[in-house]
């Protein structure tokens, strides 16, 4: 397919996009709006709120969480996996640990709202813990870089994004003065979020009183729910959240979890100089014979047909995983090789490590688990970042620790009481008295990036189009053990300081990767960013050094992973590119960093 | 735990053993009352479907809290899956080549879709008892099915072509328990007893006022998507 001739050629445009989720939409709004033509191509369907969300529909928890209503067809391609470079990778048959999107919206259709800032020694993190623990902190296997970008160059492009989305939270740091309620490690923050924080519900309170008593902080996660009815920049208008308990994996009936359809598609598709087309799955991007430009994209149409579509800048705004097989295809680039060390592409894939507490509660407890939103919750910041001493863990990176309640759906959220059998006689006993009682947190977890952790080609798998499939080689590695440990001891003083405990239980991560068990979808690195095309395929505005007008989003770009959801982040690089692109490199194209 | 007289149950289970196609409502329990349609299995033959109803029957039993899998329709769940995209495989990449052996924690490495899946585990299963117990599974007491069970849970009744009888006990328990929780329109938690067992309101999806009211008991039962009440 890769190798055969375009059967047609469509006009030209000033920019190509591919892949209509987050990015490619907030990148489709920025440019429209500086007076650019922009196609977007989805290899899904149009997915408005009116029909991909409506109610009652949307209240269907075996078809959208079971059988994957809104995901991937993984028939038609999937990745596959590893854990080291001496075994076959086998397919990732069926959506397990963590999801992949599809369809316009892409997994910000179907997210669960968290949206957070990183913290500066996120961005900074090899240099920030050389500074407070010296150079030999750093595991040696570990390929940890700094983002060439800060948070201060970061803060306006956070904040539109939370403005866009319509945030709720509670701002803890407002240009320095610490605010009681919110999280006192956040960094400075110009102004507080756009709404007030979601209602803390029960869980959060049991929470917050047992983290106030150790001395932690708690405050509400910052939820991209709207928690009143709000209008955006774009001037598009969000509901209220109303706790439904269909937040992720479901779309939003009410209009108030920011998705691009809530938040961007209907200022922005009505566009005259916005064409979208779906099914419309592009297999490569086309560069001249010199490799030092994009060309424009080729991609097959609804009909089966190949199509080119010539265009000035190419964006790659596809999910993580999808914008590295690209570039590998494309034969952009020059793949990562573990042995050397040299080349970047598909460099430093990491993934996310959670860490667990399961508690039962006093009978009589009502938890009405159903009441609830993905990003309803009541959090601790204290062991993530440098915001607590890693001495004694050992370890680099942290997590944040949250109750949530996100819906309490009966097929995959409920909990049986301790001692239940797994099956047949007192099994239904168990799990009528563990619905009510049963709490959980959650300690969400960063993972460095190391150098056996890569993305790269399958040799034997194919997609639909007989396109190798991407190929993941990742495992857990001892700093994140540690980091386990770490975790699951602060969960035992938490649970043990709770009121109304009847007993818990703590999980942390043992052994391999299990991709069984759903954990999260945020999946990152690959394409990643760096101050050098040494190490990393794009700059600070997410261009490519080898092809300037080519720009890659999402959490491909970044070089390890943060405990933090990625969705704040990916935003927010969006943005700050958008205004480089607009500023700088329209009036004249070619490298935004030499 | 008091024991509960599974009389009727038994005679529920004998009548679904030598029932041709039939599932037979039980009379006078009121939660399936009004349940009278006769379901005719779509995919499974008899062997499958007597298997299917009699595993499930004792994965989710009947008991004082009320009906099990038999009475909630977990069986005719089951059965239109099978048809379904799910069922069929067109929700899985199904491309070889196939290495059912790797480890179980990269996931499914079936080379079959789940509808084959149970086919072929049934059968085998049932050739294995018969050869053991000189029975299939739904003609063994109680006793021996569940430690059938358990063994085909912890993964030692052979299986060829089958990873292992692990990966086919889970696949069918999970089928069991999504029968038993998802909504009515699939075939299965008729008259939504198992939401009603939890709590759970079903598709109601509004709960703006009463989210300030934490720790109390929601006073409404469920609705479905059809819109009726539970």
């Amino acid at each position: 397919m890769l190798t055969k001739k375009a059967q047609k050629t469509m006009p030209k445009t000033d920019v190509v996009v591919i892949g209509l989720g987050w990015t490619g939409a907030i990148m489709s709004k920025e440019l429209v709006d500086a007076g650019l033509k922009v196609v977007a191509l989805e290899r899904g369907d149009h997915r408005p709120t009116s029909e991909g969300a409506a109610y009652p529909g949307i209240a269907d928890e075996l078809s959208h969480v079971q059988r994957f209503r809104l995901f991937q067809r993984m028939k038609n391609s999937t990745v596959t996996i590893r854990y080291n470079d001496e075994s076959e990778a086998v397919p990732y048959r069926q959506l397990g640990s963590f999801y992949l999107g599809e369809h316009v919206g892409g997994c910000g259709f179907h997210w669960n709202g968290m949206t957070w800032r990183a913290l500066p020694e996120d961005l900074q993190i090899r240099s920030k813990y050389i500074e407070k623990y010296g150079e030999d902190f750093i595991p040696k296997e570990s390929t940890i870089q700094d983002y060439p970008v800060t948070y201060e160059e970061l803060e306006p492009h956070f904040e539109m994004f939370e403005n866009v989305c319509g945030t709720s939270g509670q701002a803890g740091n407002l240009n320095g003065k610490i605010i009681e309620g919110g999280n006192p490690f956040e960094s400075p923050r110009a102004n507080d979020y756009p709404n007030e924080p979601l209602k803390t519900l029960y869980s959060g309170n049991i929470f917050k009183n047992a983290a106030k008593k150790l001395g932690l902080h708690p405050f509400p996660i910052p939820a991209s729910n709207a928690s009143k009815p709000f209008t955006n920049p774009y001037g598009v208008r969000l509901g209220p959240c109303n706790y439904c308990g269909f937040c992720e994996d479901f779309g939003c009936y009410m209009y108030s979890k920011a998705s691009p359809q809530t938040t961007i598609l209907p200022a922005l598709i009505p566009d005259p100089n916005f064409e979208l087309r779906t099914q419309s799955e592009v297999i490569k991007i086309n560069t001249n014979d010199a490799k030092d430009r994009a060309t424009g994209v080729t991609y097959v149409d609804k009909n089966g047909d190949l199509v080119f579509q010539p265009a000035d800048m190419v964006l790659l705004c596809a999910f993580q995983i999808h914008n590295v097989r690209l570039l590998l295809v494309s034969k952009i680039g020059e793949p990562y090789n573990p042995q050397t060390g040299n080349g970047v592409v598909g460099k430093n894939f990491a993934y996310q490590y959670n860490t667990s507490a399961t508690i039962y509660l006093k009978e009589g407890a009502i938890n009405n688990p159903f009441i609830g939103a993905g990003a309803s919750g009541t959090v601790i910041d204290d062991f993530n970042g440098l915001n607590f001493d890693h001495r004694e863990g050992n370890f680099i990176g942290g997590a944040y620790i949250a109750a949530t309640n996100t819906g309490g759906r009966p097929i995959a959220q409920t909990h049986t009481a301790p001692g239940t059998p797994n099956w047949g006689a007192g099994w239904k006993q168990g799990k009528k008295e563990g619905y009510q009682r049963t709490i959980s947190l959650n300690a969400e977890g960063s993972v460095l990036s190391y150098k056996d952790a890569y993305i790269d080609l399958d040799p034997t798998y194919t997609d639909r189009f007989g396109i190798p499939l991407a190929r993941m080689t990742f495992n857990w590695h001892d700093n994140e053990y540690r980091q386990g440990d770490y975790m699951a001891k602060q969960l035992t003083k938490i649970c043990e300081a709770m009121e109304n405990v009847e007993s818990f239980s703590v999980q942390k991560i043992t052994g391999d990767w299990d991709t069984r068990n759903y954990q999260s979808t945020h999946i990152t690195g690959g394409a990643i960013t760096g101050d050098s095309p040494k190490n990393s395929v794009v700059n600070k505005y997410l261009q490519s050094w080898d092809i300037p007008n080519l720009f890659i989003y999402g959490a491909s770009a970044f070089p390890q992973n943060l405990s933090y959801n990625p969705t704040g982040l990916v935003g927010a690089l969006a943005y700050h590119s958008a205004k480089a692109i607009k500023e700088r490199y329209l009036s004249n194209p070619g490298p935004l960093v030499k | 735990m008091k024991k509960y007289d599974s009389s009727r149950r038994k005679f529920m289970q004998i009548s679904i053993a030598t029932s041709t196609m039939l599932l037979i409502p039980r009379a006078g329990f009121s939660q399936t009352q009004n349940h009278n349609e006769m379901y005719v299995p779509q995919f499974f033959n008899q062997e499958e479907w007597n298997f299917i109803c009699a595993i499930t029957d004792q994965l989710i039993p009947e008991d004082e809290l009320g009906g099990g899998a038999i009475a909630a329709g977990v069986p005719e769940f089951i059965d239109r899956q099978m048809l379904t995209d799910y069922g069929t495989g067109a929700l899985f990449y199904m491309s070889g080549p196939y290495h059912i052996d790797a480890l179980p924690t990269l996931g499914y490495q079936e080379q079959y879709a789940p509808n084959e899946l149970y086919q072929h585990a049934i059968a085998q299963i049932n050739h294995y008892l018969q050869q053991k117990y000189q029975k299939q599974f739904p003609d063994l007491d109680a006793e021996t099915q569940i430690l059938v069970m358990k063994e085909l849970e912890a993964g030692t009744i052979p299986l060829q072509g089958i990873s292992s009888s692990t990966t086919f006990f889970n696949l069918l328990w999970k089928n069991t328990q999504e029968g038993f929780f998802s909504d009515p329109k699939y075939g299965g938690n008729k008259q939504m007893m198992g939401w009603k067992l939890l709590g759970f309101p079903g598709a109601r999806a509004d709960f703006m006022d009463f989210v300030d009211k934490p720790g109390k008991p929601y006073p409404y039962g469920p609705v479905n998507l059809a819109g009726k009440r539970g």
